[in-house]
């Protein structure tokens, strides 16, 4: 009963981190430009792929994760340099529209470089399930985990003990006070863009062993993690980790004991259930609006 | 069709549309240009619609072709397992997918922006995974047959026939978001649209209008996916993606927000677009991408509007 129970949190928490780290790559860029990337998943797959790619090539793990990781910030920077930034200003839909089209766009291109077929990475350390109180745990869910609360701990000592970090955080509260400043907000932008890729690509490199990844494996984990980003409230990076676990826990708990096929749309139905209540989210602020 | 029609008055430009749709089958050269024409015209219709919702309330939705493919489900279904004739089919869907929107459009109206976009992109993902999930209604993933569509034992055949029927339904759609434009109604829409605060305090029930051209909207989808399904003969869950529901929106945006002859231009475009495409194979997602991105960075308020201030600019400095 517990064991069972157990089994599920467990591959909640999994899949949680992975949303987590999808949801404060849309929180970054959010607070940077209030732009919504739905390019953020393609992060995901990019850093999932290349590294597979290369480890299937006989690259060392930790050689090719740090180039995965490095090729998918170099795409990041790309989109924001020649797709976001020259629509500056441009309306919300419009800009939905863009990053839309550069999901498509990073996709066919995927198709292109790799295939239509699924890549596989080996588990980091083994496969022996490690037994926790009866339940199951594989070594790499803790890998999954584990790095996912690394990087976190990382950008908030980013976010809060650098001069950089600080100045991107004064952008998402002021942008016009910002720049008064004398903080560079096109770096910002750019730097937000970077992290989010960054964010991504090590998502997609840790789950890659248990998930598999193809051209398409970014789209739900896009979604969700933008789910999360939304539950938490938009802009809100505590809140959309808080807002990525209760999505993955909550989806893995439902497809136990509820029903399997209905597991991805779990997380749209929370999202809506928590919207029609909370329309800014669990930790958003209250909208206030100037007129 | 060339820019001056376009920049025709709003009488003349439903006039023209409908010269356009009745004399273009001349360039046909064979049945499969008939197709893509139908197709063409069907989106084109859930796009005028749309554009009453995004273009003119401002209101954006990521989750259209849920509609669409309620509407599409429920004729196969009521007529194919229940045996009800083609068109009270069609109504009866069309009600039912006018009032679930009507009733979900209340709470999530009230949403703005990007926790819109969520939510609509929410309600699509769910009627998309539900009609893929409950195959004993469904038919599941594979799809379902459909049968003919026929009015008082006439049935409609061929994609000639339904060219019309398509180009019909077109002109009316369009009649109809004209005059809906320039009514109370469309008046109160394009001051939501230009603040929302503003009409509020003008004394417009701004919740009131978004929830009834949500409606709207979703109930011309739901009629164009009837008419798509009997059309087609077999249906899909995946006419409900989420890919479709961009698809859609990129549709209107592209061809001119708050212009429904724009919203025609970018869907016939859209639709055309992966025929043109397919000499491209592998590099077809890459080319579509790039355009949507290229068309939004270049032309933001999109062709139509784009190109009319482009020739006001030429006329003035003439």
């Amino acid at each position: 009963m517990f064991a069972e129970f157990l089994q599920y949190v467990f591959a909640g928490l999994t899949s949680g981190a992975i949303y987590a780290l999808a949801g404060l790559g849309f929180a970054i860029i959010y607070n940077a430009s209030h732009v919504i990337n739905f390019a953020q998943g393609e992060f995901i797959m990019i850093g999932g792929m290349s590294t597979a790619t290369m480890v299937a090539a006989g690259i060392p793990l930790p050689v090719a994760a740090a180039a995965a990781v490095l090729v998918t910030m170099l795409v990041g920077v790309a989109l924001e340099k020649f797709a976001v930034e020259p629509a500056k200003g441009a309306d919300v839909t419009a800009i939905v529209i863009i990053t839309i089209g550069a999901s498509i766009f990073l996709r066919g291109a995927a198709q292109v470089v790799w295939d239509k077929e699924f890549h596989a990475l080996p588990a980091f350390s083994g496969e022996t399930p490690i037994a926790v109180l009866g339940a199951t745990l594989m070594p790499q869910s803790v890998w999954v985990v584990g790095v996912s609360m690394a990087v976190i701990a990382l950008l908030w000592w980013f976010f809060n003990r650098t001069l950089f970090g600080k100045a991107m955080l004064a952008t998402s509260f002021n942008r016009l006070a910002a720049q008064l400043v004398g903080i560079g907000v096109k770096k910002v932008l750019m730097v937000s863009f970077a992290l989010s890729a960054m964010l991504g690509a090590v998502g997609g490199i840790v789950v890659t062993p248990i998930t598999f990844t193809n051209y398409e494996a970014g789209i739900m984990l896009g979604l969700k993690g933008f789910s999360a980003a939304v539950l938490g409230g938009l802009g809100n990076g505590l809140g959309a980790i808080v807002g990525g676990l209760v999505v993955g826990i909550a989806e893995a708990l439902a497809s136990g004991y509820l029903s399997s096929a209905y597991k991805d749309a779990i997380a749209f139905v929370i999202i809506l259930l928590v919207l029609f209540f909370m329309p800014s989210g669990l930790f958003g602020k209250k909208g206030t609006d100037r007129v | 069709m060339n820019a001056a029609m376009m920049l025709a008055p709003r009488t003349g430009g439903l006039a023209a549309l409908a010269l356009v749709v009745s004399l273009a089958p001349l360039t046909f050269p064979n049945a499969y240009f008939y197709d893509v024409a139908v197709n063409a015209l069907f989106n084109a219709v859930v796009c005028v619609g749309l554009n009453l919702l995004v273009g003119y309330g401002g209101q954006i939705s990521l989750g259209h072709a849920g509609f669409f493919a309620l509407g599409a489900y429920g004729s196969a279904i009521l007529t194919g397992t229940y045996g009800v004739p083609p068109v009270a089919a069609l109504a009866a869907s069309a009600a039912a997918v006018g009032a679930l929107a009507f009733v979900v459009g209340r709470p999530i109206l009230r949403l703005k922006g990007h926790y819109l976009a969520m939510a609509t992109l929410g309600i699509g993902i769910i009627i998309h995974i539900v009609l893929k999930t409950e195959s004993q209604v469904t038919g599941g993933p594979d799809g379902i047959g459909v049968d003919a569509f026929t009015v008082l034992g006439l049935a409609v055949a061929g994609d000639k026939a339904w060219y019309w029927v398509g180009a019909g339904l077109l002109v009316f759609a369009v009649w109809i978001s004209l005059n809906l434009i320039d009514s109370p109604m469309g008046r109160a829409l394009r001051a939501v649209h230009g603040s929302e605060v503003g009409a509020e305090v003008v004394g417009v029930d701004t919740g009131r209008y978004k929830v009834l051209v949500f409606t709207l909207s979703a109930v011309f989808a739901s009629v164009v996916g009837s008419l798509f399904a009997h059309k087609n003969g077999f249906i899909t869950p995946d006419i409900g993606s989420f890919f479709r529901s961009i698809e859609l929106v990129t549709m209107v945006v592209l061809g001119g927000m708050a212009s429904t002859f724009g919203a025609v231009v970018g869907a016939v475009i859209l639709t055309l677009l992966p025929q043109l495409l397919a000499s491209f194979e592998d590099y077809e997602a890459m080319v579509l991408g790039g355009i949507m991105m290229g068309t939004m960075i270049f032309m933001p308020k999109g062709l139509l509007p784009s190109l009319r201030a482009a020739l006001k600019r030429r006329r003035a400095a003439a």
